[in-house]
């Protein structure tokens, strides 16, 4: 089974039927697996802070959400985390390419890399960091306690994971 | 009419629905005028009422109003296009313009000078868009209402605010009494 098949799995087995997403190339697979899902509404949203309104909404409408980003957008959507997600209580898996990390060829990406975990660490959002495929075995787990605990959940999936940048 | 005016007008019809408001003094006088349990409170996060509305309406069948304001459509300019992209019948954005930011001062926002936001959310796709007079909001959003088609309305009326207290309520109670007028 490919990753993208597995991590859609996860979100369609934890009920998740609502998914956004802004795209970056390392998630293009695991886009068009969403996209490829009849029990997910796929809506592409222009910015991720627009996204987790889309998010919020869906979960109030009674369908569980979730954000697919790049890391990039942590910079914008922190008031959004901070005085919709979190001060309404409401549970939202953001699954984040973490872009400028190992292997990567952009060297601007690795400004934003170097502030992803400490501001999510500032806005005590629980984070998990996928480095190696078999990472992945616990998003199952992930997904269950962002719906447990209503809180917004960041997993940052790192090039290694996703399988490097062609032949670098 | 000044907003106030336009909300206390077409209270009457909003209280059947599930209503959206837009942060500040908009969400301040609905909850003055007429507060209702369907009634979801912005208590941060300019922009984002169209998003919300958008996503409850998705979500369920309930008929959903988002009330937003000239300069917050300009502040989330990205949701007219996904609106547009993304029907859903049940779904009314009630943009109140009246050419300015009021929670901050009454300055003119750009929607009061040579941007009309109807030609913007036509342009975008949106295919039923309404421009109105405030007086006449309260039958136009009735007759989007029973036309089940995905509508948008850009009211147009004056500036200008009137004094009233912020929303003490704790924000998990407003999300809370939403969330079970929407399963009512």
């Amino acid at each position: 089974m490919s990753i993208n098949t597995k991590i859609v799995d996860d979100f369609v087995a934890n009920g998740i039927e609502f998914v956004t997403t802004v795209p970056c190339k390392q998630l293009a697979g695991v886009i068009d697996e969403v996209e490829a899902r009849e029990e997910i509404y796929h809506i592409p949203s222009n910015k991720e802070d627009e996204g987790m309104g889309l998010c919020a909404g869906a979960f109030m409408g009674g369908k569980r959400p979730a954000i697919i980003m790049q890391n990039t957008a942590i910079g914008v959507t922190v008031n959004t985390l901070v005085t919709l997600t979190q001060y309404y209580r409401m549970p939202l898996p953001m699954l984040i390419s973490y872009r400028g990390e190992l292997r990567e060829p952009v060297a601007c990406q690795v400004e934003m890399a170097v502030h992803t975990k400490a501001l999510l660490n500032q806005l005590n959002i629980p984070t998990y960091h996928f480095h190696k495929e078999s990472d992945a075995d616990e998003l199952d787990t992930i997904l269950k306690y962002t719906f447990m605990c209503n809180k917004p959940v960041a997993i940052l999936t790192d090039a290694s994971f996703w399988g490097g940048y062609g032949d670098q | 009419m000044i907003r106030s005016e336009v909300l206390r007008e077409i209270a009457p019809i909003l209280r059947d629905h599930l209503v959206v408001c837009n942060i500040g003094l908009p969400s301040q006088e609905l909850h003055m005028i007429d507060d209702q349990p369907s009634n979801f409170y912005m208590l941060g996060t300019m922009g984002l009422s169209s998003s919300i509305g958008l996503g409850v309406a998705l979500a369920q069948d309930k008929t959903v109003i988002s009330i937003d304001g000239d300069g917050s459509v300009l502040t989330n300019f990205g949701t007219l296009p996904t609106i547009a992209n993304n029907v859903a019948d049940n779904f009314i954005l009630l943009i109140v313009d009246n050419g300015s930011y009021g929670s901050t001062g009454d300055q003119p926002t750009y929607a009061g000078k040579k941007t009309s936001l109807a030609a913007v959310a036509k342009a975008c796709g949106c295919e039923n868009v309404i421009e109105c007079q405030d007086k006449d909001t309260g039958g136009v959003l009735q007759q989007a209402i029973d036309s089940k088609k995905m509508t948008v309305i850009v009211c147009k009326c004056d500036s200008g605010n009137i004094k009233l207290p912020v929303i003490t309520m704790d924000p998990v109670v407003i999300r809370d009494r939403f969330m079970k007028s929407v399963q009512a």
